[in-house]
């Protein structure tokens, strides 16, 4: 029998009466009132998202920087203290052992963000690797993270106005946080890191300055609106930031894990790409479903925003151009859909 | 909006949480409150073809929420005289009101005797409190 592990706000959530399901070893919230209800909140007003499932390193030293160059597919030299940078942990043949933010405090202490289940696999990863002058601690259970997003979200919160992949210390009526300009719903939005034992005295907070709570079902809507790869489905160990369309985070010009295979797929152009679609028919696409043509979902749901069927998934590079169709077997039946420009959906200009 | 938990007399319920009202030699189906709060909100009514048959507790159709897809088993065996196109069109209406404007077909039975079979409310409330 293997025991979940609950977060510090577990019980809020079960006060509320969410639905609470097992996801990458912890017990989670799904919904409280319902998906679609949670969607819209976040893409009109704002929502809260207890992510403290996920997990935080501490990378400290004065060969940090080194370390995190020589294991991170991204340039950190792009970044300052205060800045933030989406990257991945790549493996020697280029797969992705996980994707994550790495937060430069200063050039000796970066903190790096990773998922929940990928966090033992990524720690041991760094680990095995550290080099003379830099070191990985794992501090996951010390910390709680909400996700606090939407149009609203930055002003119900009392924040002033900042660059996306910023991070500055503040606090939420009174409780010491770590403000985060990052966050997996395509919207505006912070991402809050705090002790442990203020989880629940900020959530309170969160909650009651009119943030909505959202649980994982509305998260993987948000993030495949957006097209927003989650690792496990979208990209996993055997994927390569290439295919998944993620050479933008990728510096090949630099020297890390899987680089110069990375170079080679990049110079040949990849076989096969990771392209977003949209239903053409009524139709739910889901993981695993079979493309023809040699094509497979990676994700898939019933976007609330199209209300329409959305999807991603890997197709024959020939067959990756936006306007393409594309025919999926949805439980024996054969269902149109055509290829998308990601993101999928996308606010209108106001 | 959600219905509340409501499991009405007078409806023949089938352990795969699926409902009948038997009028004459015809019935309409349904799933039942639990079904729908199990899924939560539908997005989704793949439904059979008007003039097919359903089989008495075999698949006849799907449901689908954004999370999940659930088949729809059928409670008695027939003929189906007509889906129910605000279903289709309006995979929602089955959370709002699961037993009225959320019914999903209309059959004309082809074996009657079949409805003995089928669980009366008290016995079907029964069945979900030992799940």
């Amino acid at each position: 029998m293997h025991t979940l592990l609950r977060t510090p706000l577990h019980g809020r959530h079960v006060a509320a009466g969410a639905r609470m399901v097992p996801f990458a070893g912890w017990e989670m919230p799904v919904q409280y009132e319902g998906v679609i209800p949670e969607h819209r909140a976040v893409r009109g007003d704002c929502g809260v998202f207890d992510v403290s499932h996920m997990g935080q390193f501490h990378v400290e030293g004065p060969n940090a920087h080194e370390l995190l160059q020589s294991l991170l597919s991204n340039d950190l030299d792009k970044i300052g203290d205060g800045e933030a940078q989406y990257t991945l942990l790549t493996n020697e043949r280029g797969g992705i052992v996980d994707d994550l933010i790495a937060y430069r405090i200063d050039p000796y202490h970066y903190l790096v963000v990773v998922n929940a289940g990928n966090r033992d696999a990524a720690h041991a990863w760094m680990k095995e690797r550290e080099i003379r002058g830099s070191e990985v601690r794992d501090a996951s259970e010390e910390y709680a993270l909400l996700a606090v997003q939407g149009p609203r979200s930055i002003e119900r919160l009392g924040l002033p106005e900042a660059k996306p992949f910023t991070h500055v210390m503040g606090a939420i009526d009174g409780v010491e946080v770590m403000v985060n300009r990052t966050g997996y719903t395509g919207e505006l939005g912070v991402e809050l890191m705090c002790a442990a034992e203020d989880a629940v005295a900020l959530w309170d907070a969160v909650v009651a300055r009119g943030a909505v709570p959202c649980g994982l079902g509305a998260r993987d809507t948000l993030r495949l609106e957006v097209c927003y790869p989650l690792h496990g489905n979208d990209i996993t160990q055997e994927t390569d930031a290439i295919s998944a369309g993620l050479g933008w985070t990728c510096a090949l010009g630099k020297d890390f894990s899987g680089a110069e295979r990375l170079r080679e797929i990049k110079a040949a152009g990849p076989e096969r790409k990771l392209v977003a679609f949209v239903m053409e028919e009524k139709a739910v696409p889901r993981q695993g479903m079979p493309i023809a043509g040699g094509g497979e979902v990676t994700s898939g749901t019933h976007s609330p925003m199209l209300d329409k069927g959305i999807g991603m998934g890997y197709v024959p590079a020939a067959a990756a151009g936006p306007g393409k169709e594309l025919t999926i077997d949805v439980r024996g039946k054969e269902r149109r859909a055509t290829v998308v420009p990601k993101p999928i959906y996308k606010r209108e200009e106001s | 909006m959600a219905a509340a938990e409501e499991y009405p007399e007078g409806l023949k319920y089938h352990r795969e949480h699926d409902w009948a009202r038997i009028e004459g030699d015809e019935a309409t189906l349904g799933v039942t409150w639990f079904a729908q709060d199990a899924l939560g909100e539908l997005v989704h009514f793949e439904a059979p073809s008007e003039g097919g048959s359903t089989t008495k507790d075999s698949t006849y159709g799907e449901v689908e929420s954004v999370k999940a897809v659930s088949d729809v088993i059928a409670p008695l065996s027939g003929e189906i005289l007509e889906v129910n196109q605000k279903v289709v069109d309006a995979p929602e209406t089955v959370n709002e009101d699961p037993y009225g404007e959320g019914w999903l077909v209309r059959i004309r039975l082809s074996d009657p005797a079949e409805v003995d079979s089928l669980l009366e409310r008290d016995a079907y409330k029964q069945h979900l409190a030992e799940q």
